[in-house]
């Protein structure tokens, strides 16, 4: 019973405070972020430095009128937006983001998050399709061609990782990159891979295809307003959110830092948690930097990225990888 | 015609394989972030920020900036308006109104002034055919632009209003003295 609460406790913090409070920094640093980089300063009025700019937001879309156009499909129109903010939550919650703290510290692990986060797919695509909407369909389905082409090379990125340590346990890589030293320095060819394909599975530049506000209006997310859209938006923010935290705990070590032991006890999870933080804020801090230099792919091109080069580049990895693994055992 | 062919430009290999020149483009952007980070510091010697930061910071008008009309004393606070109306009559929206007066007595060598100045700047088109028509110097478009009142009336420029927006202006000729 205790368990059952704590576990609960557990979920209610990180699921309701923490990644949306991650999400509403990311909506200010967003906005500041890409002022700097074109020369202006961005919201600083709201608050020191504007860092309260998050909760204007916040305000300003609970009171707008949520507005459901009469052509839409009501049902899946509604549920969308939940449809994409959950499994952003869910994914989650398998990322050991202190030590000893993942909500669900299972041996599937990552395989965890792929399974969920692919379902994102739908509330984007349904957004698309319950709009009734040329544009939101168009960006709806290239969402789903998008996700599906990326979602393979992101999955086998992953793979090496999983080869070298022997373990779909998130707690165990962490350690094993404690023993063993960061694994990007292992597979950088492969956290290549996986970064670019998360940047295409949280549908952010040089992927906003599905949104594509040159092209398509505002894509699957033309028609919705108030604190419908908000959800997408949050979802989306969330989605970077725990692309940046796998890309910590797979390739750069999670929690723990080199060549420093971390003291046992609470200061030392604290400690952990807070190093996962500034880590994770680097990985989120490329995204938006990403976002603000390079310009968004064609869709042929995206295409031709996604199958051509990352899929075989990825399986290319995973052969010369298990070979290399192979003669260290071998070896041994 | 000879037949000239055009030479299209190539991308090298490292444009072709496109992390290179991804780099090259974070590399700027980061740049551009630090460079602003920087300014932040110091505000004063900004280079490469270029927003005005504006209810504190305000444009520096150019001498010949045409503004709000305003009415000037000279530097011996006499007022230099002699009520002789050309303002009045040449203001194309008919904006300004002048309550003429007479001086009791002759002692400074001016005989009229005006009793009450308005200048409506609903109506105002901030033209300068004042400051052009005046003789006497008296009216200028100073570098006040931002006009903002919750009440209309508030847009009703008086006399006391006038001069605090002019202020006190060299006069080189001093009419009154060579009477």
């Amino acid at each position: 019973m205790t368990y059952v609460l704590g576990k609960l406790l557990h979920i209610v913090i990180v699921a309701g405070a923490v990644l949306p409070g991650v999400g509403a920094v990311m909506v200010w640093a967003e906005r500041r972020v890409s002022a700097f980089m074109q020369d202006r300063l961005g919201p600083n009025r709201v608050g020191p430095a504007g860092l309260l700019q998050p909760v204007a937001d916040l305000l300003k879309f609970i009171f707008k009128e949520d507005v459901i156009p009469g052509h839409v499909n009501k049902t899946l129109y509604v549920l969308a937006p939940v449809m994409s903010l959950v499994p952003a939550l869910v994914a989650f919650c398998v990322v050991p983001y202190a030590r000893g703290m993942a909500i669900a510290d299972v041996n599937v692990g990552i395989l965890l998050v792929f399974a969920i986060s692919s379902i994102a797919v739908y509330g984007i695509s349904i957004g698309g399709w319950a709009s009734n909407n040329k544009y939101s369909l168009l960006g709806g389905v290239r969402a789903s061609a998008q996700m599906i082409s990326y979602e393979l090379a992101l999955g086998l990125s992953v793979v090496p990782v999983f080869l070298i340590v022997g373990d779909l346990n998130m707690e165990a890589i962490v350690r094993w990159q404690k023993e063993n030293g960061w694994l990007v320095f292992w597979l950088f060819p492969a956290w290549v891979i996986f970064l670019i394909s998360s940047y295409a599975e949280t549908n952010r530049l040089p992927f906003d295809l599905p949104e594509a506000e040159t092209e398509l209006v505002a894509g699957y997310h033309t028609e919705y307003s108030s604190m419908k859209f908000a959800l997408f938006f949050l979802a989306e923010y969330i989605h970077m959110t725990t692309a940046s935290a796998l890309s910590v705990a797979l390739f750069f070590g999670g929690y723990e830092l080199p060549f420093v032991t971390l003291p046992q006890g609470v200061w030392g999870t604290v400690l952990s948690g807070l190093i996962f933080f500034a880590k994770m804020s680097f990985f989120l801090f490329l995204f938006i930097w990403v976002r603000w230099t390079l310009p968004r792919f064609r869709y042929d091109q995206l295409m031709k990225l996604g199958w051509k080069i990352l899929l075989p580049a990825s399986l290319a990895i995973i052969v010369l990888t298990a070979g290399g693994v192979a003669l260290r055992e071998t070896l041994k | 015609m000879k037949t000239r062919i055009v030479k299209r430009p190539q991308l090298s290999v490292g444009e072709r394989i496109y992390f290179a020149t991804v780099v090259k483009g974070l590399l700027l952007t980061i740049k551009h972030f630090f460079g602003v980070c920087r300014d932040l510091f110091d505000w004063k010697n900004k280079k490469t920020a270029i927003t005005m930061q504006y209810p504190e910071e305000r444009w520096d008008f150019k001498d010949n900036f045409r503004g709000a009309p305003a009415l000037v004393m000279d530097q011996f606070g006499r007022e230099k308006c002699v009520a002789c109306q050309m303002c009045e009559f040449v203001c194309p929206p008919k904006a300004i109104t002048i309550w003429p007066a007479e001086f009791a007595t002759k002692d400074n060598n001016v005989e009229k002034f005006p009793d009450r100045f308005e200048i409506d700047m609903l109506r105002c088109i901030y033209c300068g055919f004042c400051e052009e028509a005046c003789p006497e110097e008296a009216i200028f478009l100073v570098k006040e632009a931002e006009l903002v009142h919750t009440d209309k009336k508030d847009f009703i420029h008086d006399k006391g209003k006038l001069y605090e927006m002019g202020g006190i202006r060299e006069d080189r000729i001093l009419k009154w003295q060579h009477k």
